[in-house]
C-alpha cells in the first residue's frame, strides 16, 4: 500500500516531505494576473455585489449565536489536535472505514490520486462519472485526467455546472460562478445546453429549472460518482458532505460505485466533534443557520446506496505544511469561504488572479505551502495584512501571521533586497538615521519650495520607475522643511 | 507621568506636525514628555515585507532606547501594533516594553483617563479607522471619543469605514492595480461624506488616501487626528 509521507513527529523530520502538484500554482504572478480583473468593470461589479450580500448575511446569523467565540475556539482546538496526531488518526480512519466495507487508497500527489480514480472507474466499466462539487478533485485536476482517459466527468453542482459549460475555472470556493451575473449564465446555458429552451429567461428559478432537468438525466444514467468530503471521521470511518442543492445526495446514493477523494487534513477524531463544525460551517459559508442537506456514509450498506465505496486519501503537499509549526494551521481550513467574502483584495482581483483552486486569503497561505513558497512567491504578498480574514475565520486561522511568515521564505527581487538592506543599515543606527533624515530633508528642500510656489502643495505628481508604482494612483508627500527631531532640538 | 515619544520614521521625516501635536497635547495635560533621540524605526516595513533578520537590530534598538520609560506613546496604530503584537514573538525581552507602548488614544483614554483634551476645531471631519488600529490594537471608538469632545467639530460617518484603504505598506508598490482600485473606492466614500477633513491614526495610510484625494483635487485634507486634538481654534 502506498502511504503518504505524513511526518510522524509533526516537527519536520530529516527528509523534507514532497510538495504538491495540480492546480495550485500561479502561472502568472498575482499583480499581473490581477490587472485585467481590476480593469473589468462588469467583473468588479459582480464580485462587489455578491461578496457584500453574503458577508452581510454571514454577519447577521453569526451575531445570533451567543457562544460563537467559544465555538471558534473549539473548532480551532479540534483541528490543532488532528494536526498533532494525524498519522495515528489516518490509520484509525482506514481501519474503521475498511471494517465498514469501504476500500481506502493512499495518494502521495495529484497524479497518483488521478491514476487511482481512473483505474477504479475503468474497473467499474464506466465511461462517464457524475461529480459532487469538490475542491480536492479540482486541486488534483481530476476532470482533465478523466477526459484524457476517455471518461466524461459531469459536474452536478449548479455553479460548477455553469463554470464547466462555460469552459472556465471556478473563481470562488463556495460560489464558483460568482464572477458571472444572470444574463451571462443564461447565455452560457443557451450556448452549451442542447436541451435549453430558446426563450429561456434569466430569472434564477428558470435557470435552476433547466439545469435540474439537464442533470436529472445524468444522475439516472451514471454508474460511478466522484465526491469529496467536508469531514472524515476517524472513530467511525464516516464521510460527511454538507451541501445546499441536493445534487450531492443524488450522486451519493444513486450510482453503484462511489469514489471519494479526500485531503488528509479533513479528518476529525470522533463523531461528536461534528457538532462543532456543523454549527460553524453553514453560518460562515452561506450565511445560513443550517445547510439544507448533510449526507453521511460509512462504508457499504447492503442493498442501499453504492455497493462499492472507495476513499482516496490525498497528501499532495499536506505533509510539508504539517511539518511547519507556524504555517500548519492553514490545514484547519474548512473551506467556508468567509475570508474570501471579506477580503478587499479578493473583491477587486477576483479568484482567477490567485491561479489556484484556493483563491483569496486562504489561497494566499495554502497554495504557497503546498507547492513550496518559491513556486508561488507572489501569493504571500497578495494581501494588505488588514486582518479582516482572521476576524471572520471560524477556526481562527491567523492568516496575517502566516502571510508574514511565508514572506520570510519567499525569494526576494534583487533590487528590493538591496534597497531593504541599505535602509535597514541606516535605520539600525540612530546616528546614521539622523543624518539620512537631514540629507533627505535638505535634498527635497528646493523641490518642495518649487512645488509649493507652483501649486501650493508639497506633493509630487509623477516620478520615474520604481516610484511610479506610487505616483500612478496618488501624489507623494515630500519630506517636511523640518524633521521632528530638528524641531525638538530647537525648542 | 514621564512619557516617552516614539514619533515613528514616517512622522519624523514627512509629518513632523503630528509629533509636535502629540507633544503639545501631553504638555497641555501637564505631563513631561521626552523624545529619546536614539530612536529610529520600529522595523515594521522590513518585518512585514519578509526581512525579519534586517528588522531585528531595529527591534533591539527600540528596547534599548525605551525600556526605561513608564509609558511610551506612538501616533501610529500600525507601528504600535508591530511593537505590541509582533515584538514579543520576535524578541522575548521586548515583552515588557511592548506592553508599555500605547497608541495615542489608548494612552489618553485608558492610561491618563481623559477624553476632553481642550481642543477646538470648527470643521466637518470624517474618521477612517485604519486596519491595524482596528483589528490588531482593537482601538474601538477611543479616537472618536476624543474627537467628540473637540469644540466646534462636526463629525460625519464614513461609509464602509472598516474597509482597508489599500495601502498595506509595500503592498501599494507590489500590487499597484489592486491598491489603486481600493484607493479609488476609499476616496469615493470620503468624498460622499462631504467632510473637509479626513482624519486617521496613521500617517502612512493618510499619505496614501490623502495622495489619492489630492490627485483628484477633491479639496479634502487628510490629517492625523492628533493634530485636531492639538488645535485650539483658528483653522490651521
Ligand atoms: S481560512 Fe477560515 S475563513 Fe477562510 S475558507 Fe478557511 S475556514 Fe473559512
Amino acid at each position: 500500500m502506498n502511504r503518504p509521507g505524513v511526518d510522524r513527529s509533526g516537527t519536520g523530520g530529516a527528509a523534507a516531505p514532497a510538495t504538491g502538484s495540480g492546480r495550485i500554482r500561479t502561472p502568472l504572478p498575482f499583480p499581473t494576473a490581477a490587472k485585467p480583473a481590476v480593469a473589468d468593470a462588469q467583473l468588479r461589479a459582480n464580485l462587489h455585489r455578491a461578496t457584500r450580500t453574503i458577508r452581510a448575511k454571514r454577519a447577521r446569523v453569526v451575531d445570533e449565536v451567543p457562544d460563537w467565540e467559544a465555538l471558534r475556539d473549539a473548532g480551532s482546538a479540534i483541528k490543532a489536535d488532528v494536526q498533532r496526531r494525524l498519522p495515528e488518526l489516518l490509520e484509525q480512519f482506514e481501519a474503521s472505514a475498511t471494517a465498514a466495507g469501504a476500500t481506502v487508497h493512499w495518494a502521495r500527489d495529484a497524479a497518483e490520486a488521478c491514476r487511482i480514480v481512473v483505474a477504479l472507474t475503468r474497473a467499474a466499466g464506466a465511461d462517464e462519472v457524475v461529480k459532487v462539487k469538490s475542491m480536492a478533485t479540482q486541486e488534483i485536476e481530476l476532470n482533465e485526467a478523466l477526459e484524457a482517459a476517455g471518461i466524461a466527468a459531469y459536474e452536478t453542482d449548479l455553479a460548477e455546472l455553469i463554470v464547466q459549460l462555460g469552459e472556465d475555472t471556478p473563481s470562488h470556493i463556495l460560489v464558483p460562478a460568482i464572477h458571472y451575473n444572470r444574463a451571462q449564465i443564461r447565455e452560457i446555458f443557451q450556448r452549451r445546453m442542447p436541451d435549453a429552451p430558446p426563450d429561456l429567461s434569466d430569472e434564477p428559478a428558470a435557470l435552476a429549472e433547466v439545469a435540474r432537468a439537464h442533470l436529472r438525466r445524468r444522475f439516472l444514467s451514471a454508474r460511478v460518482a466522484v465526491s469529496g468530503a467536508n469531514f472524515a471521521i476517524a472513530d467511525t470511518g464516516t464521510l460527511v458532505v454538507v451541501e445546499s442543492e441536493g445534487n450531492g445526495r443524488m450522486c451519493l446514493t444513486l450510482p453503484e460505485t462511489l469514489i471519494s477523494v479526500v485531503g488528509v487534513e479533513k479528518l476529525l477524531p470522533t463523531f461528536t466533534d461534528l457538532e462543532v463544525f456543523l454549527q460553524l460551517l453553514p453560518r460562515s459559508s452561506t450565511g445560513e443557520r443550517m445547510n439544507p442537506y448533510t449526507s453521511m456514509w460509512t462504508g457499504v450498506t447492503p442493498n442501499d446506496g453504492p455497493q462499492a465505496v472507495h476513499v482516496v486519501l490525498v497528501d499532495n503537499g499536506r505533509s510539508a505544511v504539517l511539518a511547519d509549526p507556524v504555517g500548519r494551521p492553514a490545514l484547519s481550513c474548512i473551506r467556508c469561504s468567509a475570508c474570501l467574502n471579506v477580503c478587499p483584495v479578493y473583491e477587486r482581483a477576483g479568484g482567477h488572479a490567485y491561479g489556484s483552486v484556493y483563491p483569496g486569503p486562504i489561497g494566499a497561505i495554502l497554495s504557497p505551502q503546498l507547492t513550496g513558497v518559491a513556486d508561488n512567491a507572489s501569493l504571500p504578498y497578495a494581501s494588505t495584512l488588514c486582518g479582516a480574514c482572521y476576524d471572520v475565520c471560524p477556526v481562527k486561522i491567523n492568516i496575517p501571521e502566516i502571510l508574514v511568515h511565508l514572506r520570510q521564505q519567499a525569494p526576494h527581487p534583487v533590487a528590493e533586497k538591496a534597497t531593504m538592506r541599505v535602509l535597514a543599515w541606516v535605520m539600525r543606527s540612530p546616528r546614521r538615521w539622523a543624518t539620512a533624515l537631514r540629507l533627505a530633508r535638505v535634498g527635497a528642500g528646493p523641490l518642495g519650495a518649487y512645488r509649493e510656489r507652483r501649486s501650493g502643495a508639497r506633493t509630487l505628481r509623477r516620478l520615474p520607475w520604481p516610484a511610479s508604482a506610487w505616483t500612478r494612483s496618488r501624489d507623494l508627500p515630500l519630506p517636511a522643511p523640518q524633521t521632528f527631531r530638528e524641531w525638538w532640538e530647537k525648542q | 507621568m514621564r512619557i516617552a515619544l516614539f514619533i515613528t520614521c514616517v512622522n519624523d521625516i514627512a509629518y513632523p506636525a503630528t509629533g509636535i501635536a502629540v507633544t503639545r497635547i501631553l504638555r497641555r495635560l501637564g505631563h513631561t514628555v521626552d523624545f529619546p533621540t536614539g530612536q529610529t524605526c520600529c522595523g515594521q516595513m522590513h518585518a512585514n515585507t519578509g526581512y525579519r533578520a534586517e528588522a531585528m537590530p531595529m527591534v533591539r534598538n527600540y528596547v534599548d532606547v525605551f525600556d526605561r520609560y513608564d509609558a511610551i506613546v506612538a501616533p501610529s496604530g500600525s507601528c504600535t501594533a508591530m511593537i505590541r503584537d509582533q515584538y514579543p514573538r520576535l524578541h522575548p525581552p521586548a515583552t515588557s516594553v511592548a506592553a508599555r507602548t500605547f497608541e495615542l488614544s489608548e494612552l489618553l483614554v485608558d492610561v491618563l483617563g481623559v477624553t476632553d483634551v481642550g481642543a477646538e476645531f470648527p470643521e466637518t471631519v470624517t474618521y477612517h479607522p485604519t486596519c491595524h488600529g482596528l483589528r490588531m490594537l482593537r482601538l474601538g471608538d477611543r479616537p472618536l471619543k476624543l474627537l467628540r469632545q473637540v469644540r466646534g467639530i462636526r463629525l460625519v460617518e464614513l461609509g464602509d469605514a472598516e474597509e482597508c484603504c489599500g495601502f498595506g505598506g509595500t503592498f501599494a508598490l507590489k500590487n499597484p492595480a489592486v491598491s489603486g482600485a481600493m484607493l479609488t473606492d476609499k476616496c469615493a466614500r470620503v468624498r460622499e461624506t462631504g467632510a473637509r477633513v479626513l482624519a486617521a491614526a496613521d500617517n502612512s495610510c493618510l499619505a496614501h488616501i490623502g495622495g489619492g484625494l489630492d490627485r483628484h483635487r477633491s479639496g479634502v485634507r487628510a490629517m492625523h487626528y492628533a493634530e485636531i486634538l492639538a488645535a485650539t481654534g483658528a483653522t490651521s
